[in-house]
């Protein structure tokens, strides 16, 4: 039976001890009505060897595509120590560190991880995680909303990522808020003073800024920070973990400050994976930390006043508030924050700043190589961290599509997303490219781009 | 020590990011980082010696038996992460065109179809993250329901007093009042409650069955019909699944909507708080309202459905289609079980179940529901052995963790005074629960002996009892150099 160890034996003796004849006896509580459960549409069972064969058929029918896509989801180099150490059963079997003696290993990583973060996004607190970039803007928003008390507006510009917006709309619906979607600047690709200034006569909770921004252009943080507070609203800060080894902080905007940084953890040593297991993550100032969701982690000391770790503040949570919870967050993406602090570990100040500057010059490379390309410019004039928006002379899916027949994904097709956009594709390179790669790319995409000049 | 004290300035893993420094740069100058990262600078072979030392300060399903009630803490098989981690499945761009994604979609596509048999429900959406965010999403749709048929005066969702407190803040998070319902004596869902609660403002009615409390609700027909009448939904929190998965379906019980914690039932990992995955079920009437995306067969192919195929969808709930990863590893595990074996499931978690809570009993340990059948869980309570001792239910938790066992859940359900919620799961052999049982037979003399012992236990692991009042008044919650 698999992963059941019984012997004939120790069920027998089992039932006998119970007092039971058969295991079915056990079950004289549901109603036999009731008993119409038998799975009939499940497949017989597979043995170990024969699900590997099935795995890696199914593996190698999906391959591997030299990719340029971005748009949220970030290819990084991860180091082979980082899921060696996480998928450790001490990290990958246990559960969500309720009992602290018995979890100290945990709780000590994640205070170290909420220390990493707090440092990278400039913030003063970190919690332990939520579950992914969209769903942390979500809960930002309305941490946002409750510090507020009065407006339930929420200004989110639509250089914001989309499903993120989508996400977030969906999250709030039924909570009485208020989304305002912001236009952008068509030539720079950023959010402007002037196009907030209509949507600030009335009042509003807080203002979402991205950095980088969907289109991978850095917004003007300092000046529509300040624009915020200065209507005496919170300032939500969505940022690329992977580019604050570069940029300016979010807890360093203007003059105070965001209040609130969010974000996607994935391109901290977790896989693309076709979109999951990702994780969230959030910061904020010292002074907002009881309205945070989420687990956050404490240092404390034991009877011998040895210092320890405990997952504190949980008064703000649902096992003990229930109805009156700040969330009703309950576990969190423990095994990916286990993944991200293991790779800040490794990787280092250093380390980091060289990953996010080798990014950030390969995008800067491969856009000049590809501008030289007949027809193909910066749709925006805006700078980028790496990733960049690029008008083609052609329909992009059909270009996608030949780009694929060659094995390189070429990136995201706006249009899914930005209807106004024609002919757009985002383009994204990481650390991971190689000069070979790059020349790849721009030589095919040139080939391909012949048929539309 | 923490990894910030094994750091010195300059030291750095040459192998671990790019080599050279990188010259091409045009970030404006004021929006480039001045201040510095507080990340440490260590050798590799220090960061793998650290954090394999902490590991070691962890309990775990590889290292101890972890009977933590609620939570399913059942053998997680290493194949499952083995093949959910084949590079291919791996490096896959969630936006990357469905063509190149046939083998990951076909095993979504699979495991959707698995889930409606195992639920007895019409449609399945993979998408939520956690058992919380399935709750969220279930709620959503019976709110995007009743708002469809322009049924606007419903205003409060029911939950009976055992229910995990998602329950309940998930309906606020939802726009909705909470009403709490009682329990009766032996641990069913008081009906007179139950109908003086029920009316017109109704939304729905949110229950584990079996309950948390370990038993099932016997009633649970009768209670449909009488939310169904009220037009409210019935929503099924799928935490106890594993005590009735191939007996019973949470589609044939009445429930029109119900999350599945793949992190129990399905084996995938707890990995210290998350990744989970809980992919809702419904019946018939909430079809259109899924959340997108989900996965769909068509000519020979897999695609993605999105809004387009499902126009009243409540939209997406995550950035991409949730915790891919672990839904893959659901997949793997219910392809190694087949149907015999998950039908299996829910046999010997129960019997293990009821052999531990009769081994106890006879131990001297009292019985919460002692006229009950355990579901896959029970629970014991220490009220008499407070009142005559002191000990709580907490000291005894404690005092296991020294005896090398993960403690039972402890004050939840909290209507139960000094319980102890035990789940052994199927996973366990005979042997592991009799010297359980042993180690629990010896507190109990202990708890006569030496009280003062047990009441200040942990003794033997890396810390003692933690000051938890200190934590939360004087907050440090960041390393400082």
């Amino acid at each position: 039976m698999p992963f059941i160890p019984h012997t004939e034996e120790d069920v027998k003796e089992m039932l006998a001890s119970i007092g039971a004849n058969s295991i079915e006896e056990l079950f004289d509580e549901i109603p036999p009505a009731l008993k119409t459960g038998a799975l009939t549409r499940v497949p017989p069972g597979m043995s170990e060897m024969e699900i590997s064969r099935l795995m890696l058929e199914r593996a190698q029918a999906d391959g591997f595509y030299l990719s340029f896509i971005g748009a949220g989801a970030y290819e990084h180099h991860i180091p082979a120590a980082v899921w060696q150490i996480t998928t450790r059963g001490e990290f990958y079997s246990s559960y969500t560190p309720y009992q602290a003696e018995a979890s100290q290993g945990s709780l000590q990583l994640l205070y170290e991880y909420q220390t990493m973060m707090a440092s990278l996004t400039g913030m003063d607190v970190s919690n332990a995680s939520l579950y992914d970039g969209a769903t942390a803007l979500a809960e930002a928003a309305l941490m946002a909303v409750r510090l507020h008390k009065t407006s339930h507006r929420i200004l989110v510009p639509r250089t914001v990522h989309p499903v993120y917006r989508e996400v977030l709309r969906a999250i709030v619906r039924n909570q009485n808020i208020e989304v305002v979607e912001i236009p952008f600047c068509p030539e720079s690709g950023q959010v402007l003073l002037e196009h907030l200034e209509p949507f600030g006569q009335e009042d509003f909770a807080a203002l979402v800024i991205p950095q980088p921004n969907f289109f991978g252009v850095l917004e003007q943080v300092d000046a529509i920070t300040d624009w915020a507070h200065e209507k005496h609203a919170s300032v939500i800060a969505v940022v690329n973990p992977m580019s604050l080894a570069m940029l300016v902080p979010p807890g360093e905007w203007g003059a105070q400050g965001a209040d609130i940084a969010v974000g996607e953890g994935q391109p901290l040593g977790i896989p693309l994976s076709s979109g999951g297991p990702y994780f969230g993550f959030m910061a904020c100032k010292h002074d907002l930390v009881r309205q945070m969701p989420g687990r956050i982690i404490g240092r404390t000391v034991d009877l011998d006043n040895k210092p320890g770790f405990v997952l504190t503040l949980q008064a703000r949570e649902q096992h003990i508030r229930r109805s009156k919870a700040t969330s009703n967050i309950c576990t969190n993406q423990g095994l990916m924050v286990t993944a991200a602090t293991i790779y800040m570990s490794l990787l280092g100040p250093e380390g980091l700043r060289r990953v996010a500057a080798q990014s950030h010059a390969n995008m800067l490379q491969l856009t000049e190589q590809l501008e030289k390309l007949p027809g193909v410019k910066r749709v925006y004039s805006g700078p980028c961290f790496h990733e960049v928006a690029l008008t083609l002379p052609g329909p992009v899916h059909e270009i996608l599509q030949a780009l694929k027949e060659q094995r390189i994904l070429g990136g995201l097709n706006l249009q899914e997303h930005y209807p106004e956009l024609n002919n757009a594709l985002l383009v994204c390179a990481t650390e991971t490219k190689t000069a070979d790669d790059l020349n790849k790319y721009s030589e095919m995409l040139g080939k391909i781009l012949k048929k539309y000049g | 020590m923490l990894i910030f004290e094994h750091s010195r300035p300059g030291r750095r893993n040459y192998s671990q990011s790019p080599t050279t420094k990188a010259e091409k740069q045009n970030i404006p100058q004021n929006l480039l980082r001045k201040s510095p990262m507080l990340l440490p600078e260590a050798s590799e072979m220090d960061v793998v010696r650290h954090y394999t030392r902490l590991s070691q300060k962890n309990f775990s399903i590889d290292t101890e038996f972890y009977p933590l009630g609620s939570c399913t803490m059942k053998y997680n098989p290493r194949a499952c992460n083995a093949l959910a981690m084949l590079p291919q499945f791996l490096t896959r761009h969630p936006l990357a065109p469905e063509d190149t994604g046939q083998g990951f979609l076909a095993c979504m596509y699979e495991l959707q179809e698995i889930l409606k048999d195992v639920t007895g429900m019409a449609g399945v959406s993979l998408t939520p993250m956690a058992g919380a965010q399935g709750e969220l999403i279930g709620v959503m749709m019976i709110r995007a329901y009743h708002e469809a048929r322009g049924d606007k005066e419903r205003t409060e969702i029911i939950v009976p007093d055992a229910a995990h407190g998602t329950n309940p803040a998930t309906a606020v998070m939802c726009g909705y009042k909470v009403v709490e319902i009682t329990t009766d004596k032996e641990g069913n869902v008081d009906m007179a409650a139950l109908k003086a609660a029920v009316g017109p403002q109704t939304a729905g009615l949110m229950l584990t069955n079996p309950s948390t409390l370990g038993v099932f609700e016997k009633n649970i027909s009768e209670m449909s019909r009488i939310v169904h009448d009220a037009g409210g939904l019935l929503y099924y929190d799928g935490a106890n699944l594993n005590a009735v998965l191939g007996k019973v379906k949470p589609g044939d019980m009445g429930f029109d909507v119900i999350h599945i914690n793949l992190h129990k039932t399905f084996s995938t990992p707890h990995g210290g708080g998350g990744p989970g995955a809980a992919p809702v079920g419904v019946a018939e009437r909430l079809l259109p309202y899924l959340p997108v995306p989900m996965v769909a067969y068509e000519k020979g192919a897999y695609r993605w459905m999105t809004e387009k195929d499902v126009p009243q969808t409540i939209g997406r709930l995550s950035a991409h289609m949730g915790n891919a990863g672990v839904l893959l590893r659901a997949y793997i595990y219910v392809r190694l079980l087949g149907a015999k074996g998950m039908n299996r499931v829910s046999e010997y978690a129960t019997l293990n179940a009821n052999y531990l809570m009769a081994e106890l009993r006879k131990a001297g340990f009292e019985i919460a529901f002692p006229t009950r059948r355990a579901s896959h869980e029970f629970i014991a309570t220490l009220k008499d052995i407070k009142e005559k001792t002191g000990v709580t239910a907490m000291n005894l938790a404690k005092r296991l963790l020294d005896k090398g066992y993960h403690a039972p859940t402890t004050y939840f359900p909290i209507l139960i005074p000094e319980c102890l919620l035990i789940e052994p799961a199927e996973t366990e052999s005979k042997e592991t629960l009799d010297a359980f049982v042993a180690a629990m037979k010896e507190i109990l003399v202990e708890i006569q002996e030496q009280p003062e012992m047990v009441k200040s236990a942990p003794h033997n692991m890396p810390v003692r009892k933690l000051d938890d009042v200190k934590a939360a008044r004087e907050l440090d919650l960041t390393w400082k150099p």
